[in-house]
């Protein structure tokens, strides 16, 4: 048994830095800074790889709407830690975007795909993501594909005699375990259990080899924004910041309590 | 699972480039241009064109420490049509101004000459024009102008230049990727070794451009050494602050001012005003600085607030920080800038000028000397020789404007050696007879003094001793409470602009090293270490990654260190070993 998967994601400018929202809306400065591929859709990424090396046969391909130059920055990076073939989509990227358009391209770019085997579709994504939070995207692409086999936080997929048991995120701390027949199936993220793999100059220049003619013939996608924002502003946060050697994490989180309690 | 097939050949690449910054960018730029006409054939991978790949140690290409203003005369000659607003933080240098600054605080160690200067120029107000503690130098020296240039961020420029040459599509710049050190074969380069699980990359030719401190050059020197007489024995440490400026301030985008005098007298600093009333300040802190106590941070926090600049940076907010070590004995550090399989460009090619205060736009033009010289042994289809390469490009390099100015730079900073009166007697005579005069270098080069000696007649001995001990016991650097003891006031932290050095590490950027990476920064001997008595390791560190451990040898923190590089040229006993390594970036708008 083998998978047809792909992944679904965008860009965040780097969560590292100070992002200021702008009338537009947009961020500022949002191509002067480093952008890293979304966390949520990286977690996805990386849980796709690993279930693609478990399933001889299996396809991994990335589905990407961001910024061409931006993109082809990120996948510099992205290209090095496991091998996939990459969907470019040449279009925003700050978190302004509508959910609705955005799976609209998604999901376009999906059924554009000459190649695509339906019956064993899986289609990953982040549950979230760092740009703004609207958690929908990926149920949206699913509709649009006419997939209604949809998990969302998942944590944990196993392949199980050709079901797939799946781990997701329900409310007050606790996991469901549900078991899907098989594909076609979307499954959004939360953060999985695998870490980011490390660089390996030798899968980037292989990817590569496929990645830089897709990059160069991305098609310009912009998606209509059916939203309009009238004000945006950074949560009013205070930073304090001590530093301190040696605390216990019993001290660390009694002060944390207190703080809370405050 | 489908994997892109990659089969090992016996070459990864045609060339292979350590390192992305202006030299990279100049020759990535020149190169690109060529491949794209077409007609080069890669020798890697026959009936494919040539595959060019760049491996840059910091996360992203758009890491480059420099608020810089240049008169780009080798960019625009890349790019004729070059418009400024296309790069953000950048535009043409509208005002230029050498501006002498006094001491408000009474903290500096100040020669005598420049007391006398001081009390002059105060007694005489006339002369300074109503400006508090500042004269404005009514004439720039023709060698230091730059009012034809433009202001950049050096950052933002990389990114610019990079994602042009990957849209090409005849490169690959590869982020993330630190060389830990060349592929020597039978005496030759044959490529490179990745540090981690990257291995061998292997290329005909591999250019070296991997900056001031970079861990390539450093093991080509210490292969090949350097030819007789050159000598890497100058250094400065580059801190900056990049600030949004308060609303009010009139500022004109292109405004630059170079200071000299304070916070003391051998720190150098500059004041470039970018667009959208950002601007960018900062100090330079040079090797031969008598005081061993060479805290950047702290000396520019103090900078920022001399009444000069905090008339503009008052109310101002942080964006992000960042430092660079320069190597700055120009061609006086040149090494061998080609051998059978390698080439040297940019900053560690001693292509910066020390007299004109200009690296950038030098190291943007070795590198498109380089990429002319390979594009024709292409054509010719003739291999990458020491003697091909040196006809090639050295011979461009030799006969070209940055050969000529190089040499009128050779011996300008001579004087600073001896004193810093003969420091800038000794520039301006150089400056001013286009190198035809000059002060003859001393036969030692100047090292720090103790801290006993530096702070003779101005702290008792035993009250310096007492605060080594103290912080010694605490855990803590020196530099704060020996300058607190001569009289540097407190900072009055504000929480926008006046930071503690530890959040500045975290306003506007990261440093950022994978938890699974090896510390790079290693103390060799520890008896070494045990006996030191300045560990200006210590103090000099940019980010505080190095300090005070159990015991005297400094422990080292590389979640902190943005590799700047200043520990390796610092240390008094060369005890310091400065590997290769990922993490470092700060932002990208330095």
């Amino acid at each position: 048994m083998s998978f047809e998967i792909i992944v679904c994601g965008g860009l965040a400018p780097d969560p590292l830095q100070t992002l200021e929202p702008v009338p537009g809306p947009a961020l500022k400065n949002e191509m002067m800074l480093p952008a890293v591929f979304d966390p949520w859709a990286a977690h996805a990424l990386y849980e796709a790889a690993h279930l693609a090396a478990q399933m001889p046969g299996s396809r991994l391909r990335v589905v990407c709407l961001a910024p061409k130059a931006k993109l082809q920055q990120v996948m510099m990076k992205m290209a090095q830690k496991l091998p996939f073939e990459l969907i470019p989509l040449d279009g925003p990227s700050n978190g302004f975007s509508d959910a609705g358009p955005t799976s609209e391209a998604l999901a376009g770019a999906i059924q554009a795909l000459p190649d695509v085997d339906i019956s064993r579709l899986l289609v990953f994504g982040g549950w979230e993501s760092a740009t703004r939070g609207a958690g929908v995207v990926m149920q949206m692409v699913g509709e649009r594909l006419g997939i209604t086999e949809q998990f969302l936080a998942v944590d944990e997929v196993k392949v199980d005699a050709g079901a797939l048991v799946i781990k997701e995120r329900v409310e007050g701390g606790q996991h469901m375990v549900s078991r899907c027949a098989g594909p076609p199936a979307v499954l959004a993220w939360a953060t999985g259990s695998l870490p980011e793999p490390p660089n390996h100059p030798q899968t980037g220049m292989a990817n590569m080899r496929t990645m830089m003619p897709a990059l160069q013939k991305a098609a310009a996608v912009a998606p209509a924004n059916g939203v309009a924002y009238h004000e945006v502003a950074l949560p009013k946060v205070q930073r304090e910041t001590r530093i301190v050697k040696d605390l216990s994490a019993a001290e660390i989180a009694r002060e944390l309590a207190t703080w809370v309690k405050e | 699972m489908s994997e892109p097939a990659f089969e090992p050949k016996p070459l990864d690449a045609d060339i292979l480039c350590v390192g992305f910054g202006p030299a990279t960018g100049g020759f990535l730029t020149t190169l690109s241009r060529a491949l794209t006409e077409g007609g080069l054939a890669s020798q890697a991978f026959p009936g494919m064109p040539p595959q060019v790949i760049c491996y840059e140690r910091a996360d992203d290409i758009a890491f480059g420490v420099s608020g810089v203003v240049t008169r780009a005369r080798a960019i625009r000659a890349s790019f004729p049509e070059f418009e400024p607003a296309e790069v953000p933080m950048a535009t043409s240098v509208c005002t230029e101004k050498l501006v002498y600054l006094m001491d408000p605080d009474g903290a500096s160690q100040r020669p005598a000459w420049m007391q006398a200067a001081d009390w002059m120029l105060q007694a005489f107000s006339k002369l300074t024009k109503g400006q508090k503690n500042a004269f404005e130098v009514p004439f720039i020296p023709s060698f230091l102008h730059k009012n034809d240039g433009f202001v950049m961020a050096l950052g933002q420029f990389n990114q610019w230049v990079g994602q042009q040459v990957m849209m090409s599509g005849q490169a690959q710049i590869w982020p993330g990727t630190p060389v830990a050190e060349p592929l020597i074969e039978d005496g030759k380069v044959a490529g490179v070794v990745l540090t981690g699980e990257g291995g061998e990359i292997r290329a005909p030719l591999t250019v070296v451009a991997d900056g001031p401190v970079g861990a390539v050059s450093r093991r080509l020197d210490d292969i090949f050494g350097l030819p007789e007489g050159h000598k890497r024995d100058e250094w400065a440490l580059g801190m900056k602050f990049v600030v949004d400026l308060p609303e009010g301030v009139e500022l004109a985008p292109g405004t630059v001012f170079h200071t000299i005098g304070y916070p003391e007298p051998e720190i150098f600093g500059f004041f470039y005003v970018h667009p959208d009333r950002v601007a960018s300040v900062g100090i330079f802190i040079p090797s031969w600085m008598e005081s061993p106590v060479r805290s950047g941070y702290r000396y520019l926090q103090h900078y920022i607030q001399h009444p000069y600049l905090w008339q503009y940076l008052k109310g101002g907010k942080l964006r992000s920080w960042g430092a660079k070590s320069l190597l700055e004995s120009g061609k006086r550090g040149e090494p061998y800038l080609a051998g059978d399989g390698y080439a040297r460009i940019g900053e560690n090619s001693g292509s910066t000028n020390v007299l004109t205060g200009s690296g950038v736009d030098e190291a943007w033009l070795t590198g498109v000397q380089l990429a002319e010289g390979v594009i024709e042994l292409m054509r010719e289809g003739r291999p990458f020789t020491r003697e091909n390469l040196e006809a090639a490009y050295v011979t461009r390099r030799r006969a070209s404007w940055l050969e000529k100015e190089g040499a009128v730079a050779e011996n300008a900073r001579n004087g600073f050696q001896r004193s810093l009166f003969l420091g800038f007697l000794g520039m301006a005579l150089d400056g001013l007879t286009g190198g035809r005069l000059h002060l003859p270098r001393a036969r030692r080069e100047k090292p720090p003094r103790k801290l006993i000696d530096h702070y003779f007649g101005r702290l008792p001995h035993s009250y310096v001793e007492q605060i080594v001990d103290h912080c010694l016991r605490d855990g803590r650097p020196l530099h704060d409470a020996l300058m607190d003891a001569v009289g540097w006031p407190e900072i009055p932290y504000d929480g926008q602009l006046l930071i503690s050095h530890q959040d500045a590490l975290l306003v506007g950027g990261k440093v950022q090293a994978p938890g699974d990476a090896a510390d790079h920064v290693i103390f060799r001997d520890h008896a070494l270490c045990q006996a030191c008595e300045t560990r200006i390791c210590i103090e000099i560190c940019s980010g505080e990654a190095i300090h005070p451990g159990d015991g005297a040898v400094p422990a080292f923190d590389r979640e902190k260190c943005v590799h700047c590089g200043a520990c390796l040229w610092n240390c008094p006993t060369a005890n310091v070993m400065f590997a290769a390594g990922p993490g470092g970036l700060h932002s990208a708008e330095n």
